[in-house]
């Protein structure tokens, strides 16, 4: 196993800057995620460590060797790509022990490896199979299998789960995750879904626009989200953002929104206080707001009066809609809700979990802790 | 109700048989007539008495020893048969290439060239076997069949290719990528990978180009003229029409026996064709 370092990547298509100036480190038998929107450079980099682009600029050392020239055979790298790229004219077996021929193992060898990563990924009973004959799920397996006999210093993949149903997914998910425990190596997992990376990630990094937005553990970005773009982008559903600004009052300082006010709790008053008069913008994750019903005491301190427009039940949770003044917001609240469409609703806020952002570009986070 | 939609199934498929059997009878009639013809003598060929459409006295095979025996049909046979195995061969191997090149390479004007390929399958043949002739003659393959090793290709190698860049650019990047990491050089990657993906436009384009060689008839005619360098299709001609007489026997007798490669050719192909169409290209 290795860690895969990364100084100064650029890569540019054209006049097009896919990847600026990108610098990493992935430890050893690290879980790292590059998650982003469509477009913002994280397949691109991924495939640069997989030796399948050129770089514009910079270095990539796996280990200890800078491997800019090698070709991806040379770079003890093994991939899993979107569409599982399976060879279809092979069997599973073939498939799996492709890697392993050309790189002319024994026949002994390669036939213990690929049994031995059937097993693990219980895919015994379809090494006979034609690709065509494999469910999606089955297809991603053999995928992986593929990559894992090769014994990689570094496993690659390209949003595997992308083309799974949301069922499927969620089993995958925990079984890459057990994987990852089970064979203790350094994974690079791309994906656009905040869940994903959530989940099954050590560490996390945020990408827009070819530029690396923030590094960090998942809980850490979901706390600290160090611009409006990481805080809309982590948790589902996305931040509630509400134009704001902050009044000094002789409560104390708060949050005016036009439509409702929230008091600012003492502890932040400090890293606030210099910006009184200023506007900004107000960052709510759905979780943090709650029916004023059911809230604990203690907890949740702001109140904002809105209308209910739309009641989703979701079972263990009713996400509502909400409206306040020209304000949209989205809540999770407690399944017990009396809330109705077109009602008006009272919602507490959780006021320690707000966050406050930056109005101008590239809309900072504030620090408030 | 699913016996009677059973049973509607099974009366489609039996509509749809039935409506295919005058395409048959036009197809296969020419192929029918030239059966008989080849087996009738010569007086009941030129009689306009009786059912033309069976043979009414007792089939001979003297056509067939005719030609046999009695020409050069086996040397023809022979010299069509090498030459178009080479020259298929040849074409393969240069489309193949060619066509990987412009649809899975970026170099400067690959679209483009893509599309002059088949612009030169636009040049009528007819137009250049005069230029041609020039070209044969300076090399001092006049009158030789390895002339065609050189002329067909023109004819073979374009249209091949456009073919495979389609099948080619329809198979997914993945693949190749998914080759390359594990291990595969470019060479490995088109011979294991890529080729066995594209099998039915490379049996497609092998059929057209032994098809196209094998039936050539203007090119051989115009650059060869002694009868051991002769091709099926020049031989036949120039032997069997002697003037105004037509060896109508020999001549349905020579044109089944020279079908019979390209019948064998298609009969063996096609079912690897539809295997690798339904095999397609697994996602």
């Amino acid at each position: 196993m290795a860690k895969v370092t990364l100084q100064n990547v650029s890569k540019n298509f054209g006049q097009v800057k896919a990847v600026c100036n990108f610098s990493l480190e992935v430890e050893d038998r690290e879980f790292l995620v590059l998650l982003g929107p469509s477009g913002c450079g994280k397949s691109t980099t991924l495939r640069m460590i997989a030796g399948l682009e050129e770089l514009t600029e910079g270095d990539i050392f796996i280990g200890n060797e800078l491997v800019n020239d090698l070709p991806p055979r040379d770079r003890k790298i093994a991939m899993v790509f979107q569409d599982y790229a399976l060879y279809p004219h092979m069997t599973v077996y073939q498939n799996m022990a492709f890697g392993l021929k050309l790189a002319k193992h024994p026949k002994a060898e390669i036939d213990q490896r690929v049994r031995e990563a059937a097993e693990i990924l219980g895919i015994q009973e379809l090494l006979a199979r034609k690709p065509r004959e494999l469910s999606g799920g089955q297809r991603q397996r053999v995928a992986v299998g593929r990559a894992i006999v090769r014994k990689p210093s570094v496993f690659l993949f390209d949003e595997p789960l992308s083309n799974l149903d949301a069922k499927l997914r969620g089993q995958m998910r925990v079984e890459l995750s057990k994987l990852h425990h089970t064979l203790r190596t350094t994974i690079v997992y791309v994906t656009h879904d905040q869940v994903e990376a959530m989940t099954m990630g050590t560490k996390i990094v945020v990408m827009k626009d070819g530029f690396i937005q923030q590094v960090g553990e998942p809980m850490e970005i979901y706390r600290y989200p160090v611009n409006r773009f990481v805080g809309g982008f982590i948790g589902s559903p996305g931040m509630n953002f509400v134009p704001a600004r902050i009044a000094a009052g002789e409560a104390g300082l708060r949050l005016d929104a036009g439509s409702f006010e929230l008091p600012i709790p003492p502890e932040k008053n400090t890293f606030l206080e210099s910006r009184v008069g200023q506007d900004l913008i107000l960052g709510l994750r759905p979780e943090h707001i709650e029916d004023r019903a059911f809230a604990e005491k203690g907890v949740f301190s702001g109140v904002i009066t809105a209308k209910v427009e739309v009641v989703e039940t979701l079972g263990a949770e009713v996400q509502l809609d909400v409206t306040t003044g020209e304000q949209t917001l989205v809540a999770r609240v407690d399944p017990r809700t009396r809330a109705r469409r077109q009602e008006s609703i009272e919602l507490a806020v959780e006021m320690d979990k707000i966050h406050i952002f930056e109005q101008e570009p590239p809309h900072s986070r504030i620090k408030t802790e | 109700m699913t016996g009677s939609l059973a049973a509607r199934q099974k009366r489609k498929v039996r509509l749809s048989y039935l409506a295919l059997v005058p395409f048959l009878v036009f197809f296969l009639f020419p192929l029918y007539w030239m059966l008989i013809t080849s087996f009738k003598t010569d007086h009941e060929i030129t009689s306009l008495k009786g059912i033309p459409l069976l043979i009414q006295s007792a089939p001979t095979l003297a056509h067939y020893k005719m030609i046999l025996f009695q020409t050069e049909f086996v040397t023809w046979f022979w010299n069509s048969l090498v030459i178009a195995v080479v020259v298929t061969v040849l074409t393969m191997v240069i489309s193949i290439l060619a066509a990987y090149a412009i649809s899975r390479l970026t170099f400067l004007g690959s679209r483009y060239f893509g599309v002059g390929v088949f612009c030169t399958y636009l040049v009528p043949p007819a137009l250049l076997f005069i230029p041609f002739y020039k070209v044969v003659g300076i090399l001092g393959l006049l009158n030789t069949k390895w002339c065609l090793l050189f002329l067909y290709p023109t004819l073979t190698v374009p249209f091949c290719t456009w073919i495979l860049i389609g099948y080619f650019a329809a198979i997914p990047r993945a693949l190749d990528e998914a080759a390359f990491v594990d291990g595969a050089t470019y060479i490995q990657m088109l011979t294991k990978v890529f080729l066995p993906v594209a099998s039915p436009g490379l049996i497609a384009a092998t059929m057209f180009a032994f098809t196209v060689s094998w039936a050539q008839f203007l090119y051989p005619l115009a650059y060869i003229y002694k009868t051991s360098q002769m091709m099926l299709t020049n031989g036949i001609y120039t032997t069997l029409i002697r003037g105004d007489v037509y060896f109508w026997g020999e001549l349905m007798g020579g044109a089944l026996l020279a079908s019979v490669p390209v019948v064998v050719l298609f009969a063996f192909l096609m079912d690897y064709y539809v295997a690798g169409l339904t095999r397609g290209t697994i996602r």
